[in-house]
C-alpha cells in the first residue's frame, strides 16, 4: 500500500479511487478457501482449548425490544459465571446491549473484568442524522460502555457516497472517547465481498478499533467467508499501516462446530496473533450454551443434555 | 498459539491382504512367473502388500479373456451396461471412506484430498458415463464418415489396453474404465507400479457389482507390463495417462497397426496473474495449482508468470500462504502436504531443484518440519526463473513453483506458450475482456480462469502438443472408445 | 512475304507453392512428368527437405493469422476458392484429360465435385465449432465451454488418386477449421496442384496458409513427419511403408496422425468430419460464477 492513507479521505475522489483499487474479491474463490478451512478437524486438545478460547471471546448479547433490566442482569450473572457448577470455566469478554440498559449492566459486572459494549448511531438501521448517532453513542459513553457497536450508513455506502460514511464513523469515534468503536458493516446488505472488503477498509481508515460483520438483525449475518474476506483486510492493513484491527462476527453463530471454524480462519488468515478477546470476538447468545454443553461433554465422557445449563 | 492435535483417519477401515494376483476374467489368479513386488507406505516406507508381476503370458490371458467378453458386453443392451456402471458408482460412494483411506495409504496424498477430491470424482465419473450408455446415438459420433449412410449407432473398438499413473491412481482408473465400458469395450487395466492397491480394490467391486467375467481385467507390474499390453495385437485401443516420455514411445510403437490411441501426458503448465487479479483468490489458486497432490499433478501450474506490477506484493503473500501449509502423515485430518509418493520421484525432485539453483534461480521453502521416515520434499519456490532455466521448461512433478515475471498480456502469452506441452493454463484479473483474449490465444487443452485445478467429468480434459491428444470427460470422452 | 509458320507455344512452368509466391526448388531439381501413355507434359519442381523446411516456416508464420481470422472470414474465402475454381474449369478439365485415363466427361465431373467440396466446406467454417463445441453443466460454480480450435501447421501427404478432387478433399478440411498445411501433391500427377495452387493465390487465401510441394513424397514426407514445429500429419497418399516411417517419425512431437485409408477412398461420397476433427483441439475454459 503506498497511498498516505491519511490523505486517503481528503475528497470523495481520492476515498472513491483508494477503495475501488483494492483487489477485487473472488466469491467463489472465497468461498472455497472458507470451506476447505470448515474442514480442519480440531480434535481433543486442541478442541478443549479452542472451546475455552471461544467462551473467552463471545460478546454476551442480548438486543431485543423485550429487553429489562431483568433480563440484562441475568445475562451479565452467566456472563462472569458461565457454568456454575464449573468455576474452571473462563468468563465471557463481553456482553452487548442497547444504549439505555448500559448502566444496568455495568453496574451488574462491576469488578468482574467483563466490559460492557453497547450498540449504538441509531442501531440496526442507521437511519437517523449524524448528531442523533452522535448523542446515541454519547448517551452509551456517558452511562459507561467500554465499546461501542456503531453501525454503517449503508444507504450512503451503496449509493457510493463514502465520505459520507467516513466522517460518521470519524465523529462516532470522536464520541467514544476512550472507549472501543466496533464498525458494523452489515454484511448482508452490501451483498458482494468487493463491498465487504471496502467497508472493511474505509472503516479502518476511519479509525475502527473492531470491524463487525452484522446487526444480527439481517439476513444473511455473518458468513465464513465474509469473515475471510474481513480477516484479510485486517491483515493488510496492519501490514499497510502498522495498526491492528480486531474482527467481530456476529449473528447466527450457534454451535462449537462453527465457533471453532471461525477460530481456524483467524488462525490460518490473520494469523494466530488474533486469537485473542482484545481482537476477536464472536458475536452471539445461544452459542455459549453450546460451548458449555461440548466442554461438559470433553470432560465427562458423557453427552450433555439442556436442562443442566442456564437459559440466561 | 493454537496447535492442532492430530487428528488421523483410522486405517482400520481398510483390509489389506498381504498378496495380490492378478484379475483375470472375473478371478483372482496367479501370475505365470514368480516375480512379485512389494508396495509400500511413502509417508512410512513400511510395507503394505505384495503384488504380482504379469508378464507376457499373463497380460495374453487377460487380453484373451477381455476378447472373450466382449461379444457379450458390447451387444448388451446400453440401458444394461447402464445399470452395472451405477451400481459399480453406488458401491464406490457405499465404501468411498475405505477407498480414500486406502488410496492414501499407498500414494501418500493427505486424506482430505482423496476423501474430498478423489474419490468423490470418482463415483461422479462413473455416474456420469453410465448415463451415456443407452445414449450413444445422441453423442453425435453416429454417422459413418466413409459410406455416407446416415443414422447407425457408434461401434465400440473392442479390447482396451489401459495404462494409468500413480498420481491419481483410483481416479485415473475411473477415467479409463467408465467411457470404455460405457462404450461397449472390454478392458485390461494396469494401474502403476507403486499404487496398485485401489486397483485392486476396484477389482472386488467388479465382482461386488456382478459385472460379467472379463469384462475388467487388471494386471498389475511395471513398464514391461505395460508395453506387453498397449503391444498385444488383440488389443484395439490403447489408452495411457503418464509421462511424455513414454507416451512417445507407445505412439511410436502403434505405428503402422490400426490401434487407436489416446495419450495424457506432461505438463508445464503457465498460472498468469494480473495486476488486477483478485490477489487472495490467486494465492489460493497458485498453491492449489502446485501443491494440490504434492504437485504431482500433469496439469500443476508448475509455472507462475506474475505481473511485475504486482510481483513484489504476490509473493510476499504466497510466501506468507505456503507458512500456512501443514507437511505431514497423510492421514491426518488437518494435512495439506502429504508424501511424495516414491523414493524414485524424490530423487527426480531433487535434482530438478539442485539444477534449479545450480542455475541461479533462487531457492525458497518455508519452516516446515519433515519427518523422519518416508518420502518428503517441502514446498519450494524458485524466484529469479527465466525461461531458459530446465525448472521453467522440464516438469518436476513435485512441490516446486517456478516464478516469473511479465510485462504485458502479449508477454504473458507469448512466455505461456513457449513450451513443448500444452495441458492447461491459469489466467487471474477482473477484466473479462482480457480473461477471454488470453483463453483464445492459450495453447492449452483446459484455461482455468480466477481459478485452478477444477475437475468435473463432464469437463473435456486433455492437452495439446506433447501433453498427448484425445480427451477425458465429457461428450468429447466417448470418441477416444468409439469407432468414429 | 513469309513464310507462315506454326506459332511456338508459351509453356507452364510448374514450381512450388511456398508463402503464397511461386518458387524453383532451392535444390534446382525437377522431374518430368508423363501422361500415363508416357508422353511428356511439363517438368515439375522436385522439392527438397529445405523446401519443406521453408513451407513450415511460411505454414507456421501464417498459423496465427488465419487461426485468428473470424470463422465467417475463412468461409468466405474458402468460397471465393471455389468460385475461382468454376473459372478455371476448362484447364482443369484439360490438364486431367492429359494425364490420360480419364475422358473429358469424367474429367469435368472431377472438376465439379471439386468445387461443390469446397462450397461444402466453405459453410462449415462457423458450424464446426457449435457441433463439437459444448457447454459442460459442471458440478459447481462455474461457467465452462470446450470449444474446437485449430493443431497448428499440419502435413499433408495428398492422395495420388484423383489428382484434383483428392487434393482438394485433403486441404480444404484442414484450412477451414484454421490450420495452415503443408501438401505434398501426388507425385505422378503434380499438374492440377500448381494450377490449384494459381487457383488459391488468387482467392484471398492469405499467403502459406496453404504451401503445396511438388516430388518425392518418400523423399519428404519423413522430413515433415519428423519436423518439430509441425503439429500434425495427414498420410492419405502414402504407401503402407512410408505410413509406417512417418508415424514413426511423427511421434517424436506427438503428433496427430490421420492414418491412410484402410479402403480405397470414394472421393465422391460424402466425406463426414472426421477430416476435420483429425485436426481439432478441443480447449476447455473455466470460470467462476459469481457476484
Amino acid at each position: 500500500m503506498t497511498t498516505p492513507l491519511a490523505e486517503v479521505a481528503s475528497s470523495p475522489s481520492t476515498l472513491r479511487a483508494f477503495l475501488h483499487g483494492l483487489p477485487g474479491v473472488d466469491r467463489v474463490g472465497a468461498d472455497a478457501r472458507a470451506a476447505m478451512l470448515g474442514t480442519r478437524s480440531i480434535k481433543t486438545t486442541a478442541k478443549k482449548q479452542a472451546i475455552d478460547m471461544a467462551i473467552g471471546m463471545v460478546d454476551l448479547t442480548t438486543l431485543e425490544g423485550a429487553d429489562t433490566p431483568g433480563k440484562v442482569r441475568a445475562m451479565c450473572a452467566k456472563a462472569v459465571r458461565p457454568d456454575p457448577t464449573d468455576s474452571s470455566v473462563p468468563p465471557v469478554a463481553a456482553v452487548c446491549v442497547y444504549p439505555d440498559l448500559v448502566a444496568t449492566a455495568v453496574e451488574a459486572l462491576a469488578g468482574s473484568g467483563v466490559k460492557v459494549a453497547s450498540v449504538a448511531t441509531s442501531f440496526p438501521s442507521g437511519r437517523s442524522s449524524l448528531e442523533v448517532k452522535v448523542a446515541d453513542t454519547s448517551l452509551a459513553v456517558a452511562a459507561g460502555a467500554a465499546e461501542i457497536d456503531m453501525v454503517i450508513d449503508r444507504g450512503a455506502f451503496l449509493a457510493g457516497d463514502y465520505l459520507k460514511v467516513y466522517e460518521e464513523i470519524v465523529a462516532t469515534k470522536e464520541a467514544c472517547g476512550d472507549s472501543h468503536l466496533k464498525v458494523i458493516l452489515e454484511t448482508g446488505e452490501l451483498a458482494t465481498y468487493d463491498n465487504v472488503r471496502r467497508a472493511s477498509w474505509l472503516a479502518m481508515i476511519a479509525g475502527a478499533d473492531f470491524i463487525k460483520t452484522s446487526t444480527g438483525k439481517v439476513s444473511p449475518a455473518a458468513t465464513l467467508p465474509v469473515t475471510l474476506v474481513m480477516l484479510e483486510a485486517v491483515r493488510d492493513f496492519l501490514a499497510a499501516t502498522g495498526r491492528k484491527v480486531g474482527v467481530k462476527p456476529a449473528g447466527g453463530i450457534r454451535t462449537t462446530k462453527d465457533a471453532i471454524k471461525y477460530l481456524v480462519l483467524v488462525n490460518e488468515t490473520a494469523g494466530p496473533d488474533w486469537l485473542h478477546a482484545d481482537w476477536f470476538r464472536l458475536g452471539a447468545s445461544s452459542l455459549l450454551n453450546d460451548l458449555l454443553m461440548q466442554r461438559q461433554k470433553m470432560a465427562t465422557g458423557r453427552y450433555a443434555g439442556p436442562d443442566y445449563f442456564t437459559l440466561d | 498459539m493454537f496447535e492442532y492435535a492430530p487428528a488421523p483417519e483410522s486405517r482400520d477401515i481398510v483390509d489389506i491382504r498381504p498378496s495380490y494376483g492378478l484379475f483375470i476374467n472375473g478371478e483372482w489368479v496367479e501370475p505365470q512367473g514368480e516375480e512379485r513386488h512389494k508396495t509400500v507406505n511413502p509417508a512410512t516406507e513400511e510395507v503394505l502388500a505384495e503384488v504380482a508381476w504379469a508378464g507376457e503370458a499373463d497380460v495374453d490371458r487377460a487380453v484373451q479373456a477381455a476378447a472373450k467378453a466382449f461379444p457379450v458386453w458390447s451387444a448388451m443392451p446400453g440401458a444394461e451396461r447402464a445399470k452395472y456402471l451405477f451400481r459399480i458408482a453406488r458401491i464406490i460412494q457405499e465404501r468411498a471412506r475405505e477407498l480414500a483411506v486406502l488410496e492414501t495409504l499407498d500414494n501418500g496424498k493427505p486424506i482430505r484430498e482423496s476423501r474430498d477430491v478423489d474419490l468423490p470424482l470418482v463415483a461422479a465419473h462413473f455416474f456420469y458415463y453410465a448415463g451415456w450408455a443407452d445414449k450413444l446415438s445422441y453423442a453425435g459420433f453416429g454417422r459413418r464418415p466413409t459410406d455416407g449412410q446416415g443414422g447407425s449407432d457408434p461401434r465400440p473398438l473392442g479390447v482396451a489396453g489401459q495404462v494409468i499413473p500413480w498420481n491419481f491412481p483410483l481416479l485415473m482408473l475411473a477415467w479409463k474404465i467408465a467411457p470404455a465400458l460405457a462404450c461397449g469395450n472390454t478392458v485390461v487395466l494396469k494401474p502403476a507400479e507403486t499404487t496398485p492397491l485401489t486397483a485392486l480394490a476396484f477389482a472386488d467391486i467388479c465382482r461386488q457389482a456382478d459385472l460379467p467375467p472379463g469384462v475388467v481385467n487388471i494386471v498389475t507390474g511395471a513398464g514391461e507390463t505395460g508395453a506387453a499390453l498397449v503391444g498385444h495385437p488383440g488389443v484395439d485401443k490403447v489408452a495411457f495417462t503418464g509421462s511424455t516420455e513414454v507416451g512417445r514411445l507407445i505412439a511410436r510403437s502403434l505405428a503402422g497397426t490400426r490401434k487407436k490411441l489416446t495419450l495424457e501426458l506432461g505438463g508445464k503448465a503457465a498460472n498468469i496473474v494480473f495486476e488486477d487479479a483478485p490477489l487472495d483468490q490467486a494465492v489460493e489458486g497458485i498453491v492449489n495449482g502446485i501443491f494440490f497432490n504434492q504437485g504431482h499433478v500433469c496439469c500443476a501450474g508448475s509455472r507462475l508468470l506474475v505481473q511485475e506490477s504486482v510481483a513484489d506484493e504476490l509473493l510476499e503473500a504466497l510466501k506468507r500462504r505456503l507458512g500456512t501449509l501443514r507437511l505431514g502423515d497423510p492421514l491426518d485430518k488437518n494435512t495439506d502436504i502429504g508424501a511424495i509418493n516414491s523414493a524414485e520421484q524424490l530423487a527426480k525432485i531433487r535434482e530438478l531443484s539442485a539444477a534449479g539453483e545450480a542455475e541461479g534461480a533462487e531457492r525458497w521453502s518455508p519452516a516446515c518440519p519433515i519427518p523422519d521416515r518416508g518420502y518428503w520434499f517441502p514446498p519450494t519456490l524458485f524466484t529469479g526463473v527465466a525461461q531458459s532455466h530446465r525448472i521453467a521448461r522440464e516438469e518436476i512433478f513435485g512441490p516446486v513453483l517456478s516464478v516469473l515475471t511479465f510485462r504485458t498480456p502479449a508477454e504473458a502469452v507469448e512466455k505461456a506458450n513457449n513450451t513443448p506441452y500444452g495441458l492447461s493454463a491459469g489466467v487471474w484479473t477482473e477484466k473479462g475482456s482480457r480473461m477471454l483474449w488470453m483463453a483464445s490465444r492459450l495453447r492449452a487443452g483446459v484455461v482455468w480462469s480466477n481459478t485452478f485445478n477444477r475437475f468435473d467429468p463432464t469437463s473435456p480434459f486433455g492437452g495439446y502438443k506433447e501433453s498427448g491428444y484425445g480427451r477425458e470427460g465429457g461428450r468429447h470422452g466417448l470418441e477416444a472408445y468409439l469407432a468414429v | 512475304m513469309s513464310e507462315r509458320t506454326e506459332r511456338l507455344s508459351v509453356r507452364k512452368t510448374y514450381k512450388l507453392f511456398i508463402g503464397g509466391a511461386f518458387p524453383r526448388s532451392e535444390s534446382g531439381r525437377s522431374y518430368v512428368v508423363t501422361s500415363s501413355k508416357g508422353d511428356f507434359l511439363a517438368n515439375a519442381a522436385r522439392a527438397s527437405r529445405k523446401d519443406a523446411r521453408d513451407a513450415v516456416g511460411a505454414a507456421r508464420k501464417a498459423f496465427p493469422g488465419w487461426s485468428g481470422a473470424t470463422a465467417y472470414n475463412r468461409g468466405q474465402i474458402l468460397y471465393r476458392i471455389a468460385e475461382m475454381l468454376e473459372g478455371r474449369r476448362a484447364q482443369f478439365v484439360a490438364e486431367i484429360t492429359a494425364m490420360g485415363g480419364v475422358g473429358a466427361k469424367q474429367a469435368g465431373e472431377m472438376v465439379d465435385a471439386s468445387v461443390d467440396r469446397l462450397v461444402w466446406y466453405a459453410g462449415w467454417s462457423d458450424k464446426i465449432g457449435a457441433v463439437l463445441g459444448s457447454s459442460n453443466p459442471v458440478a459447481g460454480p462455474y461457467f465452462n465451454l470446450s470449444s474446437p480450435e485449430p493443431t497448428g501447421v499440419v502435413a499433408v501427404v495428398a492422395p495420388q488418386e484423383g489428382p484434383l478432387l483428392g487434393l482438394v478433399s485433403v486441404i480444404a478440411p484442414v484450412i477451414v477449421t484454421g490450420n495452415t498445411c503443408v501438401v505434398i501433391a501426388s507425385e505422378r500427377a503434380p499438374l492440377p496442384a500448381i494450377t490449384l495452387a494459381e487457383v488459391l493465390a488468387t482467392s484471398d487465401l492469405p499467403g502459406g496458409v496453404v504451401n503445396i510441394l511438388t516430388g518425392s513424397a518418400a523423399e519428404i514426407a519423413p522430413w515433415l513427419a519428423g519436423h518439430m514445429d509441425v503439429n500434425g500429419i495427414d498420410l492419405t497418399g502414402a504407401d503402407p511403408e512410408l505410413a509406417v516411417t512417418c508415424e514413426e517419425l511423427a511421434a517424436e512431437n506427438l503428433k496427430r496422425v490421420l492414418r491412410p485409408p484402410v479402403d480405397r477412398v470414394n472421393w465422391l461420397a460424402d466425406p463426414g468430419i472426421e477430416r476435420m476433427t483429425a485436426f481439432l483441439e478441443t480447449k476447455t475454459v473455466w470460470h467462476p460464477i459469481g457476484i
